[in-house]
Parts: structure tokens; sequence; C-alpha cells
């Protein structure tokens, strides 16, 4: 690895993935003028010939990308996740049902992005990508991770959509842990047996500070990084449901999002209580990170309540 | 096949089956006997639903048989209603939302380029379909991007889904939009097969990416047909496919 340590953003995490990608020749990168910012700039500095620049234009990158793949080329398209939305029939028609690979990265996902507004705030994206057919999707929690999963995607045999964030967010995974990441396969990062937080993405590091305070409050909970929601982890939400008590953490809707695919999977085969952190049906605003986090309830102590609401009601199985 | 299946769009595959013609019996790059071999010319049918004109085609040169086309639009048919890679061997590119062809056929020419082979990518486009933003999207990169293996054939029939392209929304000079997008252009009449099959070659040979604005009618050959709105996708009925076919014959 071309290792860069560093504290970081997941986005740095895609940029350096790409860079431990480049000795395969069959890797190209698409940009759709956002380089940039989802950090795919660090490949095309290196690699020009293998990078195309697209301009302002997410539908006609989907479909370049397809073509592309269809002659035998590993192809990494990379914009904000807001804009992945626009390509998203292209996805579904030019991409997932051809049964063709080009992997999508949608960065400056969520909330968390912050001061540019609820223009760029992508709550939907993880959900609408999740409908299709055969689509990974991925909100990897840190850089570590980030690069790790994005190096597997070079032999993976499905389309994906990976959601990267524009903010630092703290170091999950030591290089060496990052490495052991699988698609698919959920990574428990605390243990408990009280309750079950399941996160994804910047809530990872709100979930791991939530435990420690239930912990304050006698409650031991699991933490569990799904940074796969499809196909999800469906052997760690059952188990999970054997704590008794799950709630979801997202910078997401809770429609359609992480809280809605474990719920899918719980109502079907093991109904348990659970509670969804994550956007409640709404746009949202200019402000810092922080922030807007607060507002719209996705902290770690908006957590550490619905736990202990599910912990504390009688009723409890 | 459409009458058989009673469903299915007859005007638009009969106003671009010359073209195919000129392609597969011409000029492309395309051996039946390996119909996925990688560095062949690449066929994006970007009007998917003209995919009676690419089933025909591929019978013709021996890909499909007959019994593969009884099954147009049936259920397991290996010929969907739509053209689909996954479905039909010797199909290149799936279809059946507009505007996404061109895209793909850049990706090709991308793709040869970084192989270092002189393969081309053929895109055939409705007249209709290049309202859909996304072909100006496509056109721009290619002339950007300096591809020289790609070709975009509009199929200029004048008439789309609802009425007359003029009627619905004007797409104007063709010719001058592709040119001022850096293309080069020629225009052709498209039941012409030696104005096909010159255009074609002039189009593999040329540097930059080539438009060839072909002036076709749409339901060609079936007098009842063409030039009619009513038959962008309608099957004829018992009748309708007795004259039809005396008059193709």
């Amino acid at each position: 690895m071309t290792g860069i340590s560093e504290p970081g953003a997941s986005r740095d995490g895609y940029g350096d993935a790409l860079l431990d990608l480049s000795s395969d020749k069959r890797v190209v990168v698409l940009e759709a003028d956002l380089g940039k910012s989802t950090k795919s700039c660090h490949f095309r500095a290196q690699y020009p010939d293998r990078t195309f620049c697209l301009g302002i234009a997410e539908q006609n990158m989907a479909l370049v990308g397809a073509g592309l793949a269809e002659a035998g080329k590993i192809p990494f398209a990379s914009t904000f996740a807001i804009f992945s939305e626009r390509a998203f029939e292209q996805f579904r028609n030019g991409i997932a049902r051809t049964g063709l690979v080009v992997h999508l990265c949608g960065s400056h996902g969520g909330m968390h992005t912050g001061q540019d507004g609820s223009s760029a705030q992508s709550t939907e994206d993880l959900g609408i990508f999740r409908t299709l057919p055969g689509m990974t999707v991925m909100h990897p929690c840190d850089r570590n991770s980030a690069r790790s999963l994005t190096r597997n995607l070079l032999s993976h045999d499905y389309p994906s959509y990976t959601r990267t964030a524009r903010n630092k967010t703290r170091e999950i995974y030591s290089e060496a842990e990052a490495d052991n990441l699988e698609i698919g396969v959920a990574s428990e990062l605390r243990a408990g047996e009280d309750a079950t937080i399941i996160a994804c993405g910047v809530m990872v590091e709100r979930s791991l500070d939530a435990a420690e305070e239930l912990s304050n409050h006698g409650i031991e909970a699991r933490v569990i990084d799904m940074h796969t929601l499809k196909p999800i982890d469906k052997d760690a939400i059952l188990k999970a449901a054997k704590t008794g008590a799950i709630v979801t953490a997202e910078d997401h809707s809770v429609i359609g999002g992480l809280g809605s695919a474990v719920a899918e999977i719980l109502s079907e085969e093991c109904p348990t209580r659970m509670k969804m952190v994550g956007v409640r049906d709404k746009f949202g605003e200019s402000g810092s990170p922080e922030e807007i986090m607060n507002k719209m309830g996705l902290t770690s102590e908006n957590i550490v309540q619905r736990v202990m609401e599910l912990v504390q009601k009688p009723g409890r199985t | 096949m459409v009458y058989k299946a009673q469903s299915g769009h007859p005007g638009g595959s009969l106003s671009c089956i010359d073209i195919l013609v000129g392609l597969y019996r011409g000029v492309m790059r395309f051996d039946p006997e390996k119909p996925s071999w990688g560095d062949r010319d690449r066929f994006i049918m970007s009007k998917g639903h003209a995919s009676p004109a690419v089933y025909s085609i591929l019978r013709d040169v021996g890909v499909l048989e007959d019994s593969d086309l009884d099954g147009f639009r049936s259920l397991g048919s290996v010929c969907q209603g739509h053209v689909d890679r996954k479905w039909t061997e010797g199909v290149d590119f799936s279809a059946g939302s507009l505007g996404m062809g061109l895209s793909f056929g850049l990706g090709s020419a991308l793709a040869a380029r970084l192989d270092v082979s002189d393969r081309h990518a053929w895109v055939l486009l409705g007249d209709g379909e290049i309202q859909e933003g996304q072909i100006w999207e496509a056109a721009m990169a290619a002339s950007h991007l300096e591809v020289t293996n790609l070709t975009a054939i509009i199929d200029r029939n004048r008439i789309q889904n609802d009425n007359f392209v003029e009627d619905q929304m004007r797409v104007g000079d063709v010719a001058s939009k592709f040119r001022s997008f850096g293309w080069n252009v020629i225009e052709i009449d498209g039941h012409d097969m030696k104005e096909i099959v010159n255009a074609l070659s002039e189009a593999k040979a040329s540097v930059g990416p080539t438009a060839i604005v072909a002036a076709t009618v749409k339901g060609k050959g079936v007098s009842f047909m063409e030039d009619n709105p009513a038959f962008h996708g309608a099957a004829p009925n018992e009748d309708q496919y007795a004259e039809a076919m005396e008059e193709l014959s």
C-alpha cells in the first residue's frame, strides 16, 4: 500500500484506494468535475490516460462507464452523493439491469456535509441505490475502511454505490484491521449483550461514544459497523436480535436506509424491538456539520436516549 | 415478429433496416461465428424499440434462428421487447430508455483507444431520441476527448411516439447541431444503399467522431405505415399484415 495513515475523511480513503488499484491496467477513473472533492484527482494526476473527465454530466458519465465495462475495463466513477442521484435511472437501466460492473462513489453524503446546505445533503442515496437488483451499497465510517472496501471492489462481480463523507472522522480501524474487512460482512466494534447499535458511516463514531455513555448507566451495548447496506449481513442482525433491543444510526433518511434494511430482516425473521436514529423525513439547511447533526437528531445523545427507551421500557423480551 | 406478438414498433424498425444491412453486410467488423469476439466493432441500437430490425439482421447473418424471432416479446424469449445484451447474443447494448446509447458508444470507443485497437463503435439514434439531454452531454464529450472511432447514425424519420417530431419538439437542423458540437457530419438518403455504405466507410476512416444524418421514412416499404405516426408502436392486424407482406415481397 502507498500508505497515508494520517486522520482523514472517508473520501480520502477512496482516493488512496484508487492509487492502490492503479497497477491493474483495467482500472479506469471517471470524473464529473468534482475529482478534487471526491479525491479521484490523485489518480488523475498520475494516470491521465486512464482518467476521463466528463464535465458536469453525470448521466453521460454513468453510461460511458458502462461502455468501458462492456469492453473489460473496471470503471470507478465519482461525484457528490447528491448528484449520483441524477444518474439513478442510468444506473438502473444502463448498468445494474445489464449485468455490467461500474463502481460509483458519492462523496459529501448526508447532513454531515454541512455548510453547502440542503441542496447538497443527500439523505436518499443509500435508499434508492439499495432498491436496484444486484447492486452493492456501502457506507464506510473512516478513511482506512473506505480504502480497504474500495480496494475489495476490484474483484467484485456486481456494480456498486459507495457513499463517502466530506469531513474528517475518527480513525475507527487501523490499517491492519481495515485490511480484514470484507464487503457484506459487518464488523463488531464493541461487545455488549444488553442492546445493539447498528450504524454506518459517520454515525459509527457517535455510536461508540453512545455505548461508552450507556456503560456509565450500566447498559452494555454492542456496536456494529454495517458498512455494507447491501448485501446486508443478515447473520449479524439476527445475532443482534438476541440482545433484545436494536437501535440503528445513520446520516440518512429513516425511509429506505440502514434502519429500513435492518427492519426488513427483523420483521420477517425475528421481530425485535428497535428504534431508528436518522433523518425524519426532512430537508436540512446550512450550518456546521455539528450544528446540523444536532438539529437533525443525529448525535450520540440521541442514540443513548433511543437505547434507554428500549432497555428501560417494560415489554422487553 | 410484430404481427405475431401483436405488439412492438414496426415503423422505426423499417426506417432503419437499410442502415443495419449496410453495417452488418458491409462495413462493420463482425463475425457471426464469434458474435462476442472482444475486438469486434460494437453496434449500439440506442432506440431500443427498433429491436425487430436488430433481430432481423442478426437472423439474416445467422446469429439468431427463425424460432428465436417467433418468440419476440414472449416470456423467456431471447428476443426481448427492447434489445438487451443479457438476453441476446450479438446484442452489445441494453436499450429501452432513450438517450443512453451515445454515452455507451463513447465508452466503447475510449476502451478501444486504451486497448490500442482500431475497432469502431456505431450508435443508431432516433431523431426524437435526440431530445434527451444526455445525447448532447455525450456529443460534447466525444469531441472534447477527441475520439476517432465513434459514429452516430441519426435515423431522421421525423416521427416519434405521440406525433411528428416537428410538432412534438422541434429538433431543428440536426446536421448543424452536431457540427457545432465538433463532429464531422455526413447527410444521406437512409434508404439508398450506395449512399449508406459510402457514408459508413467515410465515417470509419475519418478523424474525429462522425454523425451520419440519414433521411428516412418511418414504416418504409409498407404503404399504410409510411409516414404514419400510428405505426410507431402498433402491430398490424390480420388484413394489414397480409397487405404488408405482399408489398414487401
